[in-house]
């Protein structure tokens, strides 16, 4: 603001941040190639770090000799599993992971070794030195096979290989079946798929052996997590740890745990106390996965005539690889989540989690609810079909009514799931166009659903959910603290306009400084959709805490009451005559006698959306809010080459207000996209155990060539709890593409598809088998 | 065996001496200091190392530096001018064409390397212009939109001028 323009206080009005498409904050360094990832750092002195990977899945661990690698000259540092004092896992309940195995290896690719050196040639050199002694064990890479009769168990605490068994019974089930006029059964089998973020995972790791410190940057969705675990397995007091999250390139849940490589480079650093940097290939960013497990799901669904659902029976087993990582909660939110996007009141759920001789999976977007999501939306079609309705009718038959709590106690406050059918229907043209297109096309919906954050953290402390400072000091600049990890979501810019907003400052006056443990709040990081909510609701908080001392400070300049001075951003007032005072001045007011001013917001869960108690594990799927999405999909099939070709797909999706309605629409198209590629092209495949698709192209991640136009509505179902509103974006409209285009598969072929992804052989084979079927048909 | 070279770095000449097989995005990285150029996997799949070599775009990891001796070789650095976006990284901040940022330094090469080839592209042009480079975050979509509204931005200047 120019000092020397008199203010017309009649002209100042509040400036309106929420609710504004905005581009990124931090935008510009993006396009410019100045924002900085963990990789770009770079550190002059710092050591090339490698690991050294299991050559097979499943070992008893002989010796590991590293004494020739250790001699050659330019090996600053070697670790082993040794080096480590404990081990590491997300969730209290299952740290059962060294960072560098011990005693056994899991699966092919694990960690047995890892090197420091001068340079690549060197560490390879020294890799290639290291003897590995095994003796082979049973190794199982299906879940059939891992808990057949006599297996070896992979973890001793897990005789039988099942990681976690959940099962609930809720209502009554069979009392549903009974009252319903048709029961149906379909089985449906996902993929694994991995997340492959752009950017591979990176750590740089800087030990000061002077003061024992540890400085370490890592490409993670969840930097405290990283903290607790360098404390754990390196037996460092967490306050001589430091943890940065830079710029990092994707994230979609393959780094919502703490990874190998943080640790690894935290270990060689510390050895040589020296600087370690580990950038993985891509093809170990594919065995560091952590993706969505292979899922095979048994449902068996009871329906009234008019489409009301009676009774649901699921049955899934997801092979998880070979330690637990996320893999209790994937198999609980699958448990959670199946039916209650719909009013169900008799669910029945037997989930099982298995161990496999795999990489570990971990949490993918949308985390344990796609997979169910696609069995449940497939068979539900279907039986539409069978009863002769029209797929949106049996969905509009089983709408919850908000407020309400679901058969499993989820708080559902907010419910825009009717009008996101009723956009997609008609921006689609359903009525008029299903069943009428041409040969070979189709339209199939589905619809889908998140949570926005888990009402109960992983790690429970005590604290808070959330946290953000706002620092105000002489020069009249706000900046924003949290630890809150900006991962491309756009979470720095949402929390920088839920404090503009309140404050009622133009955006350009916020800076954010995220994710440094040594300035900001401790955050617990960026997954189940929890920033936008939780952060948002603190940053909230935090404003109108710095703003109620800014007023107060304007009242004793002025000699009025608080309560009678008015904010208008940039200036505040008491009485529509007044001149007022400038917010420079009213800063200078405030940090009279108190110098700079850090301002504090919090934010809690309500108990009555912790998930109740129904059943073991009850508390997985509990969020103050869910978020929902309805989409239609369009698809042309090419007759001779089976070949899907996607022509649009119309998707709207309750987010509630959405406070930047740009990037809100970025992350829906981008969640759409994501659920393309796994139902359509991604696969991540083995062999005895040895990843065969660990690059971009044997993995094919859909290109821009083969991406439809995604046509994107916002709903705005205004939360009561959440941050003016809001919920969340960037999970709920991947699930519903999966059962949406094999509905439309079913709509232009009559042919069932439960097998994802639909490659254009499967789906082939698939459309000979039926010609080869009705050819029978005619010659009997 | 080390090789001398002289090209053209975002409008500066330089010398260089470099091992045979250092390849061009290690040398703009590593050697120069240039680090907005990325690498996203390990050769040839994802497009994030996109520079132009002579006005063409072309992958860096995939490119020896060796054999860039008498090229102009252009990185993202060099599109800013007077501390101002360029029409094409405006088109990508204001439309969100970037999320994350990590595919965008080698998208915008992309981009500049198209439109400098075909100042109008409609939908399908940019498409395949930008073909050889991933987005994970995107959809794409709002990639297409900001090559679209750079190129707008681009012929209304010239309109202007
Ligand atoms: S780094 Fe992926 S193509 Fe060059
Ligand atoms: S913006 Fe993240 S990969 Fe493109």
């Amino acid at each position: 603001m120019n000092e020397t323009m008199p203010i017309d206080p009649e002209k100042v009005e509040p400036v309106k941040s929420v609710g504004v498409p905005m581009p990124l904050v931090d935008g510009p360094e993006k396009v410019s190639g100045k924002a900085n990832y963990t990789a770009d750092f770079m550190e002059l002195d710092a050591l090339v770090g490698r690991i050294l990977r299991s050559p097979v899945a499943h070992a008893e661990i002989l010796s590991i000799d590293t004494a020739a690698a250790e001699a050659l000259p330019g090996v600053e540092a070697l670790v082993t599993g040794a080096d480590f004092v404990g081990q590491f896992g997300v969730l209290p309940i299952a740290r059962t992971e060294w960072p560098i195995a011990r005693d056994r290896v899991r699966y092919r690719g694990e960690p047995i070794a890892a090197v420091a050196a001068i340079d690549v040639e060197t560490a390879q050199k020294a890799l290639d030195l290291i003897e590995f002694e095994y003796t082979e064990l049973p190794a199982y890479f299906t879940a059939d096979d891992a808990i057949a009769e006599g297996v070896t168990p992979l973890h001793e605490k897990r005789p039988n290989n099942v990681e976690r068994h959940v099962e609930y019974d809720l209502g009554e089930v069979d009392k549903g079946f009974e009252d319903a006029d048709l029961i149906r059964e379909g089985t449906y089998d996902c993929a694994e798929v991995c997340q492959v973020q752009t950017e591979p995972h990176a750590a740089l790791a800087a030990y000061d052996g002077e003061r024992d410190q540890l400085t370490v940057h890592a490409s993670t969705q969840v930097p405290y997590y990283v903290h607790l675990m360098l404390e754990q397995t390196l037996g460092m007091p967490k306050s001589k740890i430091r943890v940065i999250k830079p710029h990092i390139g994707g994230g979609f849940g393959s780094r919502t745990e703490c990874l190998h490589v943080e640790l690894v480079a935290s270990a060689l650093a510390r050895k040589c106390n020296g600087t370690v940097r580990i950038i993985l290939s891509r093809e170990e960013t594919f065995v560091t996965h952590r993706g969505r497990p292979e899922q095979k799901t048994t449902l068996k669904i009871g329906m009234s005539k008019d489409g009301r659902i009676t009774a649901v029976d699921t049955t899934t087993t997801q092979h998880g690889g070979a330690y637990a990582g996320y893999g209790t909660v994937t198999i609980l939110y699958s448990g959670s989540m199946v039916f209650a996007l719909y009013d169900i009141q008799n669910a029945r759920y037997n989930g099982y989690r298995v161990l496999t001789n795999t990489p570990p999976c971990g949490a993918f977007r949308g985390h344990g609810t796609v997979n169910v999501r696609f069995a449940f939306e497939s068979l539900m079609d279907d039986m539409a079909t069978e009863l002769g309705l029209d797929p949106f009718e049996v969905r509009r038959k089983n709408l919850l009514k908000a407020p309400t709590f679901t058969a499993n106690d989820l708080m559902v406050n907010s419910y825009g799931l009717p009008e996101c059918l009723d956009i997609v229907e008609k921006a689609s043209g359903w009525k008029d166009r299903k069943g009428k297109l041409e040969p070979y096309r189709g339209l199939g919906i589905a619809c889908s659903h998140y949570v926005s954050g888990a009402s109960k953290p992983v790690n429970w402390t005590g604290e808070p959910h959330a946290t953000v400072n706002i620092k105000l000091d002489f020069d009249g600049s706000l900046t924003i603290l949290t630890g809150a990890p900006e991962i491309g979501q756009g979470s720095s810019t949402i929390l920088t306009q839920c404090v503009a907003e309140v404050l009622g400052l133009d955006v350009t006056r916020i800076r954010i400084l995220t994710s440094d443990s040594l300035v900001t709040p401790k955050d617990n990081g960026a997954y189940s959709s929890r920033v936008t909510y939780m952060v948002g609701n603190a940053a909230i908080d935090a404003a109108t805490n710095l703003k109620a001392i800014l007023t107060e400070a304007a009242a004793r300049k002025m000699d009025v009451q608080p309560e009678d001075v008015e904010c208008l951003g940039e200036v505040y007032r008491a009485g529509s005559q007044d001149q007022g005072m400038t917010f420079e001045e009213v800063v200078i007011a405030a940090l009279e006698g108190t110098g700079t001013i850090t301002a504090r917001g919090n934010f809690d869960t309500i108990p009555e959306s912790w998930g109740g108690d129904k059943y073991r594990g009850a508390a997985i799927g509990g969020s103050m809010a869910f978020s929902y999405a309805a989409q239609v999909v369009e698809i042309a099939i090419d007759p001779d080459t089976a070949d899907i070709h996607v022509e649009k797909v119309w998707v709207a999706h309750d987010c509630g207000k959405a406070l930047n309605p740009l990037s809100v629409e970025g992350q829906i198209e981008g969640s759409v996209w994501m659920g393309m590629g796994q139902a359509m092209t991604e696969e991540t495949r083995y062999h005895n155990g040895l990843g065969i698709t660990g690059n971009m192209l044997d993995y094919r991640v859909p290109t821009i060539i083969e991406s439809p136009p995604i046509e994107t509505h916002i709903v705005e179902s205004i939360d009561p709890h959440g941050p003016f509103g809001a919920k969340e974006a960037g999970e709920a409209s991947l699930a519903g593409f999966l059962p949406a285009l094999t509905n439309a598969i079913a709509d232009a072929l009559d042919i069932r598809v439960s097998e994802l992804p639909i490659t254009p052989d499967r789906l082939m084979e698939i459309m000979e088998d039926k010609k080869k079927e009705a050819s029978k048909k005619v010659d009997a | 065996m080390k090789n001398f070279i002289s090209m053209t770095l975002n409008g500066r000449s330089r010398d260089d001496a470099v091992p045979g097989n250092m390849l061009l995005v290690d040398f703009l990285r590593e050697t120069v200091g240039m680090t907005g150029t990325k690498i996203g996997c390990d050769g040839g799949e994802c497009g994030c190392c996109t520079v132009l070599i002579d006005g063409k775009p072309r992958h860096a990891c995939l490119t020896l530096a060796a054999s860039c001796d008498g090229t102009e070789v252009e990185t993202i650095e060099s599109l800013e001018t007077g501390g101002r976006l360029s029409a094409i990284q405006r088109g990508f901040h204001e439309k969100l064409g970037a999320q994350c940022g990590f595919c965008t330094p080698g998208m915008v090469m992309a981009a500049e390397g198209l439109l400098r080839e075909n100042a109008n592209p409609n939908e399908d042009e940019i498409r395949q212009g930008m073909a050889a480079n991933i987005c994970r975050c995107t959809g794409y979509v709002k990639i297409i939109e900001s090559v679209q509204a750079a190129a707008e931005e681009i012929a209304s200047k010239e309109d202007a001028a």
